[in-house]
């Protein structure tokens, strides 16, 4: 059984002049210990699908249909209360800017005590012992000094790496990592990566990855969902997906983006841009800027379809 | 005019120090010193006309400050500017600044920011042409401001819009279409995609190739992003805390890197065709600015260091591949041409 299951989830924002989708039957599964990465465009629905499943999705933004299951227990519909045990111990979170996970008032320890203690039956004193291998396992040299510190005496690298032992002080199963390394420098970004990549195969921790940069999804993730205009455009293996993606937009994704090891002199470009969530064109939400557009594509919306090594939403692929 | 082989800007020592002390109260209270941070230290580097020079570095490196120095919005502490034989540092006011000003523009990052959003964008992009007083007839205006924003691939009927009816890749399009209006010979570009999604970003970065090749464009362009300074420059530049750690054509500088700092920016950017390798994440982060290294400020992450690089500081010598490196173990030879090797 998947971990975790996300079936056809719908999330919708009402407004003044209309209710807006901003993600659409989304439908994904993730297994232990496998790292899904999740990329996509500003506004593709994203990042509202990780708020989902950690159950912290802002109001007015509601779950309007579908459904979210933990090992196989339905979690999107839990009361607050029971939802708040279940993030944290089950579910960890990494957000994108490290400043505001952390509470400037208080040390980091303070954080991580209070967060182990609420999980678990720890003593203060093995709570603080826990704290401190924690933040060593994480790499933060000089732990047992550090613990005490506040979060403005570190660096932003640093920050990142306490608040991902924040979200595995209580070894959860799954972490959802919202652009955990954007806000980072290149070197500092590649020491996260390794250490997520670390956790992951020593705890058995499986990861849904959310970011727009490619580069880090291809040397961390298992499988890689693409996603547009609040859909699922394709999902695969991570290998396939680059290297011969087969949905239009994925395959336009992929030769935008300027490689260091081939200097190409133009790069691919898809022309125009995602639409607003209020002008979605009907049929395929891609086809008003696919070069491969047909007559289908603009009535009829593709669902996820076999294609090659992938799944891909386009009628390219329709069988029969 | 000087001669057209020359380069278009050449800079020689540019530095700059920011005066960060506590306030004097404090300072006599608590017998605190001044407090110098240098952002830039020392940088000569020369462009070409119709080329395009890039500098990376990680934040806090200086780049920006270097791109603020050279379009004039900050004052040199020392070094010279010269942008087609005159020197900027030496140029009194605003009216000595401005036949130089026209001739070079600036592109920022955050298109968000860099437009008023009450203006109409006909407004926004016409504005250097009614600063400069390039163009007198209102009607004629109108028709270069039409013309400026086909250039970019916008239409003219936009100039009637507000800023905020444009995605963020449209946005910058307009930030170009203004930097154009005065007919400018040179581009500062401070991180122009870095806020931009990638399929929006590659639109950006075909124009702004376009654009260069049809107007004879200089830039100098700041990037973070190693990927797209590949793609974009002729020649890099790699600073490292306010210097240049090196210094060459693109194609060298990413295929037979020298200093141990750009070797470790290479390895270390996730690229797609990584899938699945093992890379060695170097240890250790950029130093307090306020209070760098001694010696070469990339010693206390260096695989290479020895006592030389911790107390002398490395000048810049050009080697045999064409680039200049600020590196005490190039010039020594006793760094391998090969891979970098596991940092402790």
């Amino acid at each position: 059984m998947a971990l975790l299951e996300v079936e056809h989830l719908r999330i919708e924002f009402p407004t003044r002049r209309g209710t807006l989708v901003a993600v659409d039957d989304v439908s994904f599964a993730l297994a232990e210990g496998e790292v899904l990465g999740v990329v996509g465009e500003s506004g593709a629905g994203k990042s509202l699908t990780g708020n989902a499943i950690i159950g912290l999705l802002e109001p007015p933004g509601r779950i309007a249909a579908g459904e979210i299951r933990l090992s196989g227990r339905r979690i999107d519909n839990l009361p607050y209360e029971e939802m708040r045990k279940i993030r944290g111990k089950q579910i960890g979170a990494v957000f994108q800017d490290p400043l505001t996970s952390l509470n400037p008032l208080y040390s980091v320890g303070q954080q991580l005590i209070e967060t182990i203690q609420t999980h678990t039956d720890l003593t203060p004193t093995q709570a603080r012992t826990r704290a401190i291998e924690l933040l060593a396992e994480v790499g933060i040299p000089g732990a047992e000094r550090r613990v005490d510190h506040y979060p403005h005496q570190f660096s932003g690298g640093m920050r990142q790496r306490v608040v991902i032992a924040l979200a595995i002080c209580v070894n959860p199963r799954l972490i959802i990592a919202d652009e955990p390394t954007t806000a980072l420098d290149v070197s500092i970004q590649a020491q996260i990566i390794a250490l997520l990549k670390r956790l992951c195969r020593d705890h058995g921790t499986a990861i849904m990855l959310i970011t727009h940069d490619m580069g880090v999804i291809a040397e961390t993730a298992d499988r890689v969902a693409v996603m547009y205009a609040g859909r699922v455009a394709e999902i695969g293996p991570v290998r396939s997906v680059i290297k011969e993606a087969r949905h239009p937009y994925s395959h336009g994704l992929m030769g935008s983006i300027p490689k260091i090891s081939d200097s190409k002199d133009r790069l691919e470009q898809i022309e125009g841009s995602m639409p607003r969530l209020t002008e979605i064109p009907a049929g395929c939400a891609f086809n008003p800027r696919c070069p491969q557009v047909f007559d289908r594509c603009r009535v009829e919306r593709p669902d996820l379809m076999d294609a090659g090594d992938t799944r891909a939403s386009c009628w390219l692929y329709a069988h029969g | 005019m000087a001669e057209m082989n020359a380069p278009l800007v050449r800079v020689a020592g540019l530095s700059r120090y920011f005066d960060v002390s506590a306030p004097w109260l404090n300072r006599v209270l608590d017998g605190q010193p001044r407090l110098i941070l240098k952002a830039v230290d020392g940088l000569d580097f020369e462009i070409n006309r119709g080329e395009t020079l890039a500098l990376v570095g990680e934040s806090g490196c200086g780049k920006s400050t270097v791109a603020r120095l050279v379009v004039g919005l900050y004052r040199p502490s020392a070094g010279s500017i010269v942008f087609d034989g005159v020197d900027m540092a030496g140029l009194g006011g605003r009216a000595e600044m401005a036949p130089i000003r026209r001739r070079l523009q600036m592109i920022f990052q955050d298109p968000f920011a860099s437009l008023n959003p009450r203006w109409r964008v006909s407004a926004i992009v016409s504005e250097p042409i009614r600063a400069f007083r390039l163009l007198d007839d209102e009607r004629l205006i109108v028709e270069r401001v039409g013309q400026l924003l086909r250039q970019v691939g916008l239409s003219p009927v936009d100039g009637e819009k507000y800023p905020h009816e444009f995605s963020g890749g449209q946005r910058q399009r307009i930030s170009i279409a203004r930097a154009l209006s005065s007919q400018p010979e040179f581009l500062v570009c401070d991180e122009p995609t870095s806020a931009l999604d990638v399929s929006v970003q590659a639109q950006i970065l075909n124009l702004m190739k376009d654009l260069q090749r049809q107007l004879g464009l200089t830039y100098l362009f700041i990037s973070h992003n190693l990927a797209v300074v590949r793609h974009i420059a002729d020649r890099v530049g790699v600073m490292y805390l306010g210097r240049l750690a090196e210094l060459g054509p693109a194609k060298t500088l990413f295929q037979l890197p020298r200093h141990p700092y750009t070797r470790m920016l290479l390895d270390t950017i996730p690229d797609l065709e990584m899938t699945g390798r093992q890379r060695t994440p170097v240890a250790g982060e950029v130093p307090n600015p306020i209070n760098p290294p001694t010696g070469c400020a990339f010693h206390p992450r260096c695989p290479f260091a020895n006592d030389r690089c911790r107390s002398e500081r490395p000048e810049a010598k050009l080697n045999d591949t064409g680039s200049t490196t600020a590196c005490h173990a190039v010039e020594e030879g006793r760094l391998p041409a090969g891979p970098l090797p596991q940092a402790a």
